[in-house]
């Protein structure tokens, strides 16, 4: 078998594996956002960005190599990573306090691994819709961080619910339907695409409480202790 | 509408892939795209409405709210700026009733700003309903002015107000070349295909875009790639400020850039073609399609050229205002209906481009480089230039010069002759390489142009000594945030971040921790970006803090605390509700004494 190593320990790699893929096998941690096991890599929230011989690569898109010498868990790439991660709270409206998602948000689980303390950015105060249509899920689109898993999710479920449009700082979710909203768009609460989002913009109406605060899953472990599945929500 | 819908699908053969063309076609018609238009495409395609919709949001040139009939969009290139587009553009708004930013009421005419037009040697420049207007005055803006409001097509203006020039002032190699058409293919097919890409190789031609990728290497792999189909795709959508050295070559050198797509296709086994034409350059597009049309009756292009068996066509899409697009994954998204979005690589284009098909994306200069290489052989190329970077490079010189226009230089000339020869004096600086290169300041003129030293894909930007580094680092530093495709955090983040950075320090609210937060951010887009425009957004702030450290420093308030915002701008919209602007109603960021 091929190996690769990470932070000077030895990974072993099958052909095809990405580098974050490998890690995950081996049980190395590497903090993402926009990634899922389930469905193809996106590349795009930045934060598994590791040093791969030298030159900075997206774990989860960058093919393993045979005897690459990657660094992950540094104290420089932690720190661009925190410092993305505050990007991410201070471009969307993320108030965990009055979050329905809060402890089982991955942003905030990441936040806490980074040891975020507080955005550090200006905020951007964005003016973003909510959508309250559909009967079973919520869509506040003030927590979303365009990490496409909803959008892929859906193609998966064999629809075609969600899409990113606009461009730049611009960006925003929307929804396949004719007039724009989720109610009249073909989603179920019984998809995976309802279910996938890692902070709080999907949301199941009826479910936000069903487990208190401090007894959910980010609240006393870190996401970096957990296995693939219990990091993803499962 | 529906007819006007189905008439257009069915120019484009009812494909997917031209949505850009399509959606191009109904803007004009209809001043926005209308909602059933995107219901209609939609149906007719089997393309997702999101789909569609994501494609409007994305390109500057499209939009769902209605512009004027005839729109107008100034160019906001420092070039122009500093050739006084705001003199023209308040002389424009005033003698139309149309503030910059509107659509006026009786809905004939929108005004607005838009990046770079590749205009920059004859600014202030604008397009209207898509035309180049070069050498904007009062006397020329009286006269659109005066064509708008007695309602005449832009096509049907005076020809010297579309008029466009190619203001070459010094050719060298590829520009004095001869090369008679059909003849570099003719050498290539009696010297063997194989045996030319060898001369290719043999020049060390290097992408002219400004990365320099060897082009037989790629071309090489291309070839050896298994599959069934192949692509070979033009870059021409040069958007880096500054730069408009293509604008030129598609104008007076579509022959070359035509034959040497041609040679390419042959070499590498493709049969179809793109020519990706940046939107602003559409006064070029009926004339390259008639360049593509002779071509064809002359049995240079099409089915069986030369007669030697050997299929190559071309098609040409135009772009519709996204900087991103030269990006050569973004521009194949693009070319594919889609939002220009970089991919994630490897895969790379010569392996999996177009359609996922192995392309080659070259600029326009190197194609006519490799055409001429193709006839005259690669020692004769590589006789010029240096070692690592042989040939000659076309630039595109604007900004403080008595002469700007079209330039070419073997590579390894010093920029202290490149000054002189365009009648340049007392010089402050010149970004070389447009915003994402370098900006080099008086001490290092004998610096030369070469992939070893200052690469550049054509920008050549001099400013003297009475412009302000801050404006040109704030025009380019606004420029990319409004540039940023937003895929990946960094740059969709940092570039806005940046820019309210950047002007916090610009206005003198800066205090003493602001530059290094400013260099912080930049280093962090830099190092973590998902592509080039990303990885290069903060080279103005990057390099000119180097350089001018001390102005920098000049900008900072000399206060012991760090004001998170701006107060006083703060109470802006509070003073528009109240309408009062009395001194009770401002408020000093730092208590007086």
């Amino acid at each position: 078998m091929s190996h690769i190593t990470i932070d000077g320990q030895v990974v072993p790699f099958e052909e095809g594996q990405t580098i974050i893929e490998a890690a995950t096998a081996a049980g190395v941690y590497i903090p993402h956002l926009c990634h899922n096991p389930e469905y193809a890599p996106h590349g795009s929230c930045k934060l598994c960005t590791v040093n791969v011989n030298g030159r900075n690569a997206t774990a989860c898109t960058f093919p393993a190599v045979e005897g690459q010498t990657v660094c992950n868990n540094t104290e420089e790439l932690n720190f661009d990573r925190k410092r993305l991660t505050q990007m991410l709270f201070v471009e969307g409206n993320h108030f965990c306090p009055s979050c329905e998602k809060s402890g089982n948000c991955e942003l905030q689980a990441v936040g806490y691994h980074l040891n975020m303390l507080d955005n550090h950015y200006p905020h951007f105060f964005a003016l973003r819709d909510l959508d309250s249509s559909h009967p079973d899920l919520l869509l506040d689109r003030n927590r979303c961080i365009f990490c496409n898993l909803c959008v892929r999710a859906s193609h998966a479920d064999g629809k075609d619910v969600f899409a990113i449009a606009g461009r730049g700082i611009n960006k925003h979710l929307i929804v396949n339907s004719a007039s724009g909203n989720l109610g009249d768009s073909d989603i179920n609460v019984d998809d995976r695409a309802a279910h996938i989002c890692p902070t709080g913009a999907i949301l199941v109406k009826g479910t936000a409480f069903k487990v208190p605060i401090g007894q959910r899953r980010y609240d006393h472990h870190d996401i970096c202790d957990m296995s693939a599945g219990e990091q993803h929500g499962e | 509408m529906e007819s006007f819908i189905n008439h257009t699908l069915k120019k484009y053969q009812d494909c997917a892939t031209p949505l850009l063309m399509v959606l191009r076609e109904v803007q004009a018609q209809y001043f926005h795209i209308p909602k059933l238009a995107v219901d209609l495409i939609s149906q007719q395609l089997g393309v997702s409405r999101t789909q569609i919709i994501a494609v409007v949001e994305f390109y500057s040139f499209l939009s769902f709210e209605s512009r004027g009939h005839y729109d107008i969009l100034l160019s906001d290139s420092i070039t122009d700026i500093m050739l006084g587009k705001q003199d023209v553009a308040d002389y424009l708004c005033q003698k139309l009733h149309t503030p910059l930013g509107t659509v006026r009421a009786d809905r004939l005419v929108s005004i607005d700003n838009t990046s770079c037009t590749g205009l920059c040697d004859q600014g202030p420049a604008a397009l209207v309903n898509g035309h180049a207007i070069a050498y904007l005055t009062p006397e020329r803006i009286d006269r659109m002015v005066a064509a708008i409001e007695h309602n005449i097509s832009v096509s049907d203006w005076d020809s010297d107000l579309l008029a466009v020039d190619d203001n070459i002032h010094q050719a060298g190699l590829l520009l004095t070349a001869e090369l008679a058409h059909g003849a570099a293919l003719q050498a290539a097919l009696q010297r063997g295909l194989t045996e030319t890409l060898d001369e290719i190789k043999t020049a060390g031609l290097r992408g002219r875009g400004g990365a320099g990728f060897t082009t037989a290497m790629k071309w090489q792999f291309c070839r050896d790639t298994e599959a069934s189909q192949r692509y070979v795709v033009c870059n021409a959508d040069e958007g880096e400020p500054g730069t408009f050295k293509d604008r030129v070559l598609l104008n007076s050198y579509a022959h070359e850039l035509i034959e040497g797509m041609t040679l390419c296709g042959a070499i590498i086994g493709a049969t179809q073609g793109f020519i990706y034409l940046r939107g602003e350059y559409l006064h070029l597009y009926e004339p390259l399609l008639a360049v593509l049309a002779q071509r064809r009756s002359a049995g240079l292009l099409g089915d069986n050229i030369l007669d030697q068996g050997l299929d190559f066509d071309i098609t040409i899409q135009l772009g519709l205002g996204a900087y991103i697009c030269g990006e050569e994954s973004a521009l194949i998204e693009s070319l594919e209906g889609k939002r220009g979005i970089p991919r994630n690589r490897p895969p790379y284009p010569v392996t999996s481009g177009y359609l996922n098909k192995p392309t080659v994306v070259n600029n326009v200069e190197t194609f006519v480089a490799a055409a001429h290489i193709a006839l005259q052989g690669g020692a004769w190329f590589a006789a010029h230039g240096t070692e690592q970077s042989t040939g000659t490079k076309i630039l595109s010189i604007s900004g403080d010069c008595a002469k700007a226009g079209i330039y070419e230089y073997p590579f390894g000339t010093s920029i202290r002759q490149i000054l002189n020869d365009c009648g340049a004096d007392d010089v402050l600086g010149v970004q070389v390489g447009g915003p994402s290169g370098t900006f080099i300041c008086d001490t290092e003129f004998d610096r030369v142009l070469g992939f070893e030293d200052l690469a550049t894909g054509g920008s050549f930007i001099i400013f003297n000594t009475s412009r302000s580094i801050f404006d040109i680092v704030q025009n380019f530093t606004h420029f990319f945030a409004h540039e940023s495709c937003g895929f990946c955090t960094p740059c969709r983040v940092g570039t806005s971040l940046l820019k309210k950075q950047f002007d916090k320090i610009c206005t003198g609210h800066g205090s003493s921790g602001d530059v290094r937060e400013l260099q912080e951010i930049a280093q962090l887009i830099k190092t973590t970006s998902h592509c080039g425009l990303g990885q290069t957004a903060a080279q103005p702030i990057i390099t000119t803090l180097e350089r001018y450290p001390e102005l920098y420093n000049q900008k900072i308030k000399q206060i012991s605390f760090e004001p998170g915002f701006d107060l006083d701008g703060a109470l802006a919209i509070a003073r528009q509700l109240s309408g009062r602007d009395d001194s009770n109603a401002h408020l000093a960021q730092v208590e007086e004494e």
